[in-house]
């Protein structure tokens, strides 16, 4: 099972999705249903994230077209309003609409997150393979710290102070991208210790040593060989660091350290929905409560499918 | 092996080094501690005198140099909400965090192990397949959702065991434990149970796939070709040989389960640090969680070393591998 | 020696309090309640806050007190009068402390300059005493800088302590801030009061047990002799307490789970109006805000806009759909039962959103304006809901309003340090009179006037309602008072808050309207 040297050629489409349905991982996909289904709804979630402001009757996050006379109104399949079909949460807010868009938010913010642990791990991974001595040293001391404090615990803090840092004017408006920050910065030791390890393997390859003896940068033909041969293991982690940011996020909020209540994430819409758990509000914890576990679980299957899938000696 | 203990706790001190800067910092970022120290009625001059009486107004590096000082004796003042001692008031209510931590950690253990070795030998049965399932539900939960929907469950709903706190503790003067009535014990299962979700689903599939793992090399192929029955393979051999991997990460997850105790604490109003801590943290109440930072931080350190020095005596390849 | 001392008292007070628990006998009845906080310290005057007082009030008593419909009752004063220089009080005789000295002149004379410390925090409440004389073994002077016709409402959380234990124990200052060690008074508590702390685990567990010897026993209704509470913070955990039969009692279950509460069979709930007030402030004495889109110019300065915000409140909505039915709407910053309140100045506008938008657009900003609202999200019921609902009724009327929700630790900086322009505050009335308002929210320069606004007229009559002891003028100087705040609108009244606790049947609590429970006339069947 060898990786085709060149993936970045463009492919008519046919032949890729011939190549996608007999390779090995596509085989493995099509036979797996768990990761066709997780897969389906994964990508109808990513969906619904992106066309939220399109699906969604309402915009929740309008304040000018919500109404508090019509707050706490149960789902129109439990006797109430029928304009509102999940019902409305406790400021009269469309709970279905919220939920669009809170689920946005919340996809948003870990994919935002993902991403930026993955740059900053791979990044840092090379460079500590490429260049080694003190800086690797460094690099992977910092990442070893890192991995034995929790994240969550860097995230209450970093989200903690960087809420209470930043000038009051800038706090509602920056509040998500601390948040992406904080679950993102506990996210990339374990990227930069895979990228590492595949870095420090191309630096004893020929072509890097060649193209340093006449004087290219070493660095920037290796990050082309490196790239590819951590994309199978990073895709994994990024996947399962999916849902664990979403997860992140949602504790955070319910902490009460995450994005303010007039643009709720789904985290948010828990943590006020729980309050009305034993008043017979149910549904303003449920359904978000309900749209976060599916997400979760159904970006968990995929990760977990891909884990074995792409893991060669379990096959 | 002893320049390689030597290294590590070099690096522990530098661990420590950057969590007390860290911890120091907060004390000139979170919130104005004055307030929280004086009533509504108090006015400006009173503040100032606060602010001097806690020399608030020094230069920054001063105020580090005594922090730092203060905190290797373990003094970190008091707090600015109670006028405790902060390292009295973590001491105390740390065997309820421990105690939590511990018995969560054996509920994980233990499902963990039979579930994870269950599911790794019988890797394609319906069971297997359900409990892999169910355990990736269980991840998906966030935690303080499976607290409120147990405590709704069994304390509201059926009635069976108590809602929140710790009951039936018994005093054995440098301890408070609660193992000792059957109070204490019913107080402790949902919130350990809570804990525990997380980290049992981590053990499961780390066990599965170690088991996956050994279950393929040479070694269990030959024990299997010399006729020996699939239960002394299954647990003499296989399992013993995951072991080892599931021991360190138990020992690391044991600072997730303190991580973790934050929110479950919450929860449960378990009367623990973890909880000491986030009320720290709504009354910016620094000198606590400066404490609690520092404190943490050494549990991590000392875990770390001691799964460290563990793991360089049973697996001399590490040794090698490091110098 | 010190420490030999110390235990020995330990010692003394935990027989007496077994022997109190074993006079109680078989009528003694045990109740287990919970709220939000526990008390931050057992020092009677280091920390003025509710829960601590709450705690402090069942150990310690002070010269007077109030009853539960807050009337000024006698405590360890039988008996007051104003006198020339301030105010005599006549002790009750024969009251001990629990550890056994008994009450005399000396000990209130030191606990008064106790409270008066610069460390203390109930000095604000007693500035007004210059010294105190002690008459005889049972009568003392309280000395005044020129009378003080609210003294004995001031005096109600004043707590009395033993001289000689405080001096024992080190602790004649109240805990001080700089100091590098915990006071011995932090942590243990000598005082007159009906209830003896026998154990105290702060945030998890405090028990107290009655007082045999107390001087009040067999004068009030109550039955209560042992009182089991548990702090429990979050609210949901809380009322799960109260629904799975753990507690008999909840303080501040969340307002949308009374309901609940009420219909779960053996539970029930009560409510009362609650002295205090739920208000936005504007700062209109900037020449600019610091949040808006307006620049050279301070929207709130104009009177017509703040006028426009109170037309836009819904009051109506939030009282029925945020509160749960739980306020009562309101147009000034004093609640029922303060005097200087009055039904007209309390009637909020009805809403109008067109006039609102005709005052906005008089005012010349038709086009609106965006403004950020700073608001608590853990210190009055429902606190960020309001402030949420708020955001989106002033959108109607063109006001683009960035809600800031933050813990009080944080919020209540933004106000004192004068660093906001539009704000969310409660303020609650102890002292029962309209002067407590007044010089903290309107006169020029009070510690929590954040708006800027400044009225020499009414600072004057502020300044002259203080020493006015002709109870009509007096009376007549406040209600003019309020005549011109309400005309110029600085703060703008949602409702005053109803207070609501959670109770299993067979448990009565006399409900007061400071939040207080006062379990001397408790009764658990």
């Amino acid at each position: 099972m060898t990786t085709d040297p060149t993936p970045h050629q463009v492919a008519s489409r046919p032949r890729m999705w011939t190549r996608i349905r007999e390779s090995d991982i596509g085989y493995s996909f099509f036979r797996s249903p768990f990761a066709m289904v997780a897969a389906a709804v994964t990508v109808a979630f990513l969906l619904a994230a992106a066309l939220a402001p399109w699906i969604a009757p309402y915009n929740p996050f309008d304040p000018a077209q919500v109404s508090l006379w019509d707050g706490k109104l149960p789902p129109s399949f439990a006797g109430g309003d029928e304009r509102y079909f999940l019902g409305t949460d406790n400021q009269g807010r469309d709970l279905w609409s919220t939920i669009l868009y809170g689920g946005r938010l919340s996809i948003i913010i870990g994919l935002a997150a993902v991403f930026f642990g993955m740059t900053l791990g791979v990044v840092l991974g090379v460079v500590a393979g490429y260049l080694g001595g003190w800086v690797d040293t460094l690099i992977m001391r910092v990442a070893d710290v890192q991995l034995t404090i929790p994240g969550i615990l860097v995230a209450i803090l970093i989200n903690g102070v960087g809420q209470i840092m930043l000038p009051q004017e800038l706090r509602a408006e920056f509040s998500v991208y601390v948040v992406i920050f904080a679950i993102g910065l506990s996210d990339w030791p374990q990227f930069a210790r895979v990228t590492r390890g595949a870095a420090l393997v191309e630096k004893e390859r020929e072509y890097v040593q060649a193209a340093r003896v006449i004087g290219l940068p070493g660095w920037l033909i290796m990050w082309r060989h490196v790239l590819p041969n951590v994309l199978r293991p990073v895709l994994v982690l990024a996947t399962i660091g999916l849902a664990l940011a979403i997860i992140a996020e949602a504790t955070l909020s319910f902490l009460g350290q995450g994005v303010p209540p007039t643009t709720p994430s789904l985290g948010t819409l828990i943590r006020v929905g729980q309050e009305f758990m034993f008043s017979g509000l149910w549904w303003i914890a449920f359904f978000p409560a309900l749209t976060l576990v599916i997400l979760v679980f159904a970006v968990n299957l995929l990760g977990d499918w891909m884990r074995d899938a792409l893991n060669p000696k379990l096959r | 092996m002893f320049s390689f203990i030597l290294r590590r706790l070099l690096q522990s001190v530098l661990v420590m080094a950057a969590v007390s800067a860290l911890s120091f910092s907060l004390f000139n970022f979170v919130g104005d501690p004055v307030n929280n120290m004086v009533g509504q009625e108090a006015s400006p001059e009173d503040r100032q005198n606060i602010r001097d009486a806690l020399g608030l107004d020094d230069p920054i590096l001063v105020q580090y140099v005594r922090f730092l000082g203060n905190a290797v004796q373990g003094d970190f003042g008091l707090s600015y909400r109670s006028k405790q001692d902060v390292s009295d008031m973590i001491l105390e209510r740390l065997p309820a965090t421990l105690e939590l931590v511990a018995v969560s950690a054996v509920i994980a253990l233990v499902i963990g192990v039979v579930a994870g070795v269950y599911t790794g030998i019988r890797r394609d049965s319906w069971l297997s397949r359900s409990i892999l399932s169910v355990s990736l539900v269980g991840v998906s939960l966030p935690t303080f959702i499976i607290g409120i929907g147990l405590i709704y469950l069994f304390a509201v709903y059926l009635r069976l065991l108590p809602s929140s706190g710790r009951a039936g503790v018994t005093d054995l003067g440098f301890w408070r434990t609660s193992f000792l009535t059957v109070d204490g014990w019913r107080a402790i299962i949902l919130p350990a149970l809570t804990l525990s979700l997380f980290q049992t689903t981590m053990i499961l599939r780390l066990v599965r796939s170690e088991m996956l793992e050994v279950m393929r090399t040479d070694y269990i192929k030959f024990a299997r070709a010399r006729g020996l029955s699939d239960r002394a393979i299954n647990f003499t051999h296989a399992l013993r040989n995951t072991l080892v991997p599931v021991v360190t990460i138990i020992g690391l997850n044991i600072g997730g389960l303190i991580a973790f105790s934050i929110i479950t604490e919450t929860v449960f109003q378990w009367p623990g640090t973890g909880l000491l801590f986030i009320q720290a943290v709504e009354f910016a109440d620094v000198p606590v969680m400066a404490a609690y930072l520092m404190f943490v931080a050494l549990m991590f350190v000392i875990v770390n070393l001691i799964v460290d020095i563990l793991y360089v005596s049973i697996d001399p390849r590490i040794r090698i591998g490091s110098s | 020696m010190r420490h030999l001392k110390t235990a020995a008292l330990a010692v003394s007070v935990s027989v007496m309090a077994m022997t109190a628990a074993q006079a109680a006998g078989h009528g003694g009845k045990t109740i287990k309640w919970t709220s939000q906080g526990d008390a931050l310290t057992l020092d009677p005057h280091s920390q003025n806050e509710g829960p601590t007082t709450a705690m402090n009030g069942l150990v310690y008593e002070s010269l007077v007190t109030r009853d539960p419909e807050l009337n000024l009752v006698p405590e360890l004063a039988t008996s007051w009068e104003p006198t020339e220089d301030g105010w005599m009080f006549k002790l009750r005789e024969g009251v001990t402390f629990h550890g056994g000295e008994a009450l005399t002149a000396g000990d209130v004379a030191f606990s008064i300059n106790r409270a008066k410390q610069e460390t203390s925090d109930f000095r604000t409440l007693i500035t007004s005493v210059t010294g105190v004389r002690v008459i005889d073994d049972y009568t003392v002077e309280l000395v005044t800088d020129g009378p003080n016709p609210i003294l004995p409402n001031q005096l109600t959380n004043i707590f009395i302590m033993d001289s000689g234990w405080a001096t024992e124990n080190n602790v004649v200052r109240p805990q001080d801030y700089a100091a590098s060690e915990e006071t011995f008074s932090i942590r243990n508590a000598n005082g007159t009061g009906p209830y003896i702390i026998t154990e105290r685990l702060p945030e998890e567990m405090t028990v107290l047990e009655a007082n045999a010897d107390w001087w009040g026993a067999g004068q009030f209704p109550g039955n209560v002799t042992r009182i089991e509470y548990r702090p429990i913070t979050n609210a949901a955990t809380r009322v799960a307490a109260l629904l799975s039969g753990e507690v008999d009692f909840v303080l501040d279950p969340p307002l949308q789970d009374l309901e609940r509460i009420g219909n779960t069979d053996g539970l029930r709930y009560e409510t009362v109006a609650q002295i205090r007030s739920i208000f936005f402030g504007y700062d209109q004495g900037a020449e600019e805000l610091r949040t808006s889109n307006i620049e050279g110019a301070n929207p709130f300065a104009d009177v017509r806009v703040r006028k426009a915000v109170s037309l836009a409140i819904d009051r109506n909505a939030i009282q029925r759909v945020v509160m749960d039915g739980l306020s009562v709407p309101g147009g000034m910053v004093a609640s029922p039962g303060v005097l200087g309140w009055n039904a007209e100045h309390d009637t909020p506008p009805a809403v109008d959103i067109a006039a609102a938008q005709a005052l906005m657009a008089e005012a010349g900003y038709g086009d609106g304006f965006s403004v950020r609202l700073d608001c608590p999200n853990n210190r009055y019921n429902n606190d960020e809901a309001i402030c949420q609902a708020a955001v989106s009724m002033l959108a109607r009327i063109g006001i683009d309003v960035t809600l800031d929700a933050l813990p009080r630790s944080q919020h209540f900086p933004k106000i004192q340090n004068r660093e906001t322009d539009f704000y969310l505050l409660g303020w609650g009335v102890p002292t029962l009179d309209s002067h407590y308002i007044f010089s903290f929210l309107m006169q020029t320069g009070g510690s929590w006037n954040a708006t800027g606004y400044s009225d020499p007229e009414l600072d004057a009559l502020v300044e002259a309602m203080l020493t006015e002891t002709d109870i009509p003028a007096r009376t007549a100087m406040i209600e003019q008072a309020w005549d011109i705040v309400q005309a110029a609108e600085p703060y703008t009244t949602i409702h005053h808050q109803v207070l609501a606790w959670g109770l299993r049947d067979g448990v009565t609590v006399p409900m007061a309207a400071d939040d207080t429970p006062r379990f001397r006339y408790a009764v658990v069947e």
